[in-house]
């Protein structure tokens, strides 16, 4: 009998990470103070707005317009990151040249760098008057103060998602699939999108989706780059600034709540198409 | 120049936190009474040069009156914001504001006494400014008044109203402008109020956000600015920009007022109405001069007539109905700002 008990413990006690109930504590010890709460005080203080009300902040037309600048540029910006990054992961994987190790490190500047200061800098260079926003400037191009300019500030603060999402599953990849691709007479193209694409697709859709939520709450980079002018280059963060601003948290944090909900459902989305991915591919 | 232009605007941002001014320091001995007074001033964007000063000042001159060392502490940021921060649990012993709408903002929120406006001289005020245009050198645009920004290739820098105190003083600079120029007719104000906004390229979200756009990045023609401010632009680069000073304006007033909550728990209060008081003193009244800002003190002011325009005609916030009123009138959601963005 003892023997059998001692024989269960030893059984269980294989595992190598200590413990189901003490790794699960340090989740929610962690997830709650840090995530959990904050993001349920939110609901609670738009809560004490009533529906109608919170419709009406959350509906008026220069609130939805931000939405829609924050989302169409953060849209952009997430594509833009996910067709280089994925060039950038490529070639940082598939290639040695002089300097690779250092580029490498590069990308991982722009999560280092105080945002305000990403911001100032690149509107400094992007304006008409700037080195190089005065070149585009003379082909009839405004970058900073405009979309573009909102657009290009969140692709460098996307960067990194793509890239470093990628990387590993492409270091991972087996070569022999390209190999016997080859010998059955695939050309470099049919390789590219029906054998690696394929494999990549999981991590190439997380690092979009991180990129593209990125974008949609970014606010110190975009904020100097912006021009922010009502309907055009007003971003939603912006707005939610605005309104603590003028001591309105209730609406502030109503905006807040949408934008919540709204990045929510975009990474629900994505993680989604993942799961299916992963299913079909097994299956 | 560039590179340090680059520079100046990092160290701006990045300095809305805290410095202390440079005063104070060793321990007196002989008044080990109290331990050192700490006092802090939360202040908004314009007024870091002057109060970086005038702390010195004040250092001297309490040290020679009571013999007790003082350390001040500033912190510079838009106006609302810092109102804001006070609100939110910032321990300011003494604000010193843009405008009395965000003072108001702290009184309601219980942490000033009401009547803080009488407090002190001229409404609380002890220095005012006014607003104007700050262009590059040349003029080219030959901007000589507000109806020249509503030009069509004119491009105008201004900061928004919703989130600044001197963008408010700016459209009400312009409102009465108007105003006056159509004989009180609303709607036509407000076409023209609308074509200034049209005009408006950037639109920051502070003053000083505005000044590095207009000087720094080199955006627009014309910078509608704090007088002071434009100063302050014209003394960092000599030779670059041309200040005009438009027919009609507004007698802008910052206001002070003692966080009596805050500096009863400090037990600073004695000291903190004396920093303010002292605001009004000769010394500070020229040293305020000295920094641009028109001294509330006649006499002093009538010292700097060579170098404010004082025939400029000024309409005041009490035209409007006061703060409380104007605000509600035009910065309110929905209010007159809205309407002319509204589509």
């Amino acid at each position: 009998m003892e023997q059998q008990i001692v024989k269960v413990k030893n059984k269980r006690g294989v595992r190598v990470i200590p413990g189901f109930g003490l790794s699960l504590g340090v989740t929610l010890a962690m997830l709650g103070p840090l995530v959990l709460i904050p993001l349920a005080s939110l609901f609670l203080k738009a809560g004490s707005l009533s529906f109608p009300e919170f419709w009406k902040v959350v509906s008026a037309p220069q609130i939805l317009s931000g939405y829609g600048v924050s989302l169409s540029c953060a849209f952009l910006a997430a594509v833009v990151n996910a067709v280089f990054g994925m060039i950038l992961a490529w070639v940082f994987v598939r290639y040695e040249f002089p300097g690779k190790r250092l580029m490498d490190g590069l990308i991982e500047l722009p999560f280092a760098l105080p945002t305000a200061v990403a911001g100032i800098s690149l509107t400094y260079l992007y304006s008409d008057q700037g080195w190089i926003g005065r070149w585009f400037a003379k082909i009839g191009v405004q970058i900073a103060y405009t979309r573009i300019g909102i657009t290009i500030a969140m692709v460098f603060v996307g960067i990194p998602f793509v890239v470093r999402a990628v990387q590993p599953v492409l270091e991972k990849l087996d070569r022999q699939y390209e190999e016997a691709a080859t010998m059955l007479g695939a050309g470099r193209i049919t390789i590219f999108f029906r054998v690696i694409f394929p494999e990549l697709f999981p991590a190439f859709l997380a690092g979009f989706g991180l990129a593209f939520a990125r974008g949609i709450g970014e606010y110190g980079s975009v904020v100097f780059i912006a021009g922010n002018i009502p309907y055009k280059t007003q971003i939603a963060p912006l707005l939610i600034m605005t309104k603590l601003e003028q001591y309105k948290y209730e609406d502030a944090t109503a905006i807040a709540l949408v934008l919540l909900i709204l990045s929510f459902l975009l990474m629900l989305g994505i993680h989604s198409v993942q799961i299916y991915m992963q299913r079909f591919s097994e299956g | 120049m560039k590179k340090r232009g680059m520079l100046c605007i990092l160290i701006l941002t990045m300095a809305s936190s805290l410095f202390a001014a440079g005063c104070g320091g060793g321990k007196d001995s002989s008044s080990d009474r109290k331990e050192s007074l700490e006092l802090l001033n939360v202040s908004y964007d314009p007024t870091r040069e002057f109060y970086a000063k005038y702390n010195e000042l004040f250092c001297k001159y309490w040290k020679e009156k009571n013999g007790e060392d003082v350390t001040i502490t500033q912190s510079h940021g838009g106006s609302g914001a810092q109102a804001r921060s006070v609100i939110e649990g910032n321990e300011a012993d003494v604000v010193t504001l843009a405008l009395a709408h965000d003072i108001t903002a702290i009184e309601e929120a219980g942490l000033i006494d009401g009547g803080w406006m009488d407090e002190f001289e001229s409404d609380s005020s002890p220095y005012t400014s006014t607003i104007v245009f700050l262009v590059r050198k040349g003029n080219e645009k030959n901007i000589k008044d507000w109806d020249d920004l509503i030009k069509k290739d004119v491009e105008v820098i201004t900061p928004n109203p919703k989130t600044s105190g001197g963008a408010c003083w700016n459209f009400l600079a312009a409102w009465s402008y108007w105003q006056e120029k159509d004989g009180n007719n609303e709607a036509e104000t407000k076409e023209s109020m609308k074509r200034l906004y049209e005009n408006v390229l950037v639109l920051d979200s502070g003053a000083r956000g505005a000044t590095n756009t207009f000087v720094e990045n080199r955006q627009g023609d014309v910078l509608v600015a704090w007088e002071n401010e434009a100063y302050l632009s014209m003394e960092e680069y000599p030779g670059q920009y041309e200040i005009i000073t438009p027919s009609v304006s507004i007698l802008a007033q910052p206001s002070v007022a003692v966080v009596d909550q805050n500096a009863d728990e400090h037990g600073t209060k004695e000291i903190a109405k004396a920093y303010l008081e002292y605001l009004y003193s000769d010394e500070a009244q020229r040293l305020a001069g000295e920094n641009y800002y028109r001294p509330s003190n006649e006499e002093i002011l009538q010292e700097f007539a060579g170098q404010f325009d004082l025939a400029m005609n000024l309409v005041t916030i009490d035209d409007f109905g006061g703060w409380d009123e104007a605000y509600k009138a035009f910065f309110e959601d929905g209010a007159v700002f809205d309407q002319i963005y509204a589509q």
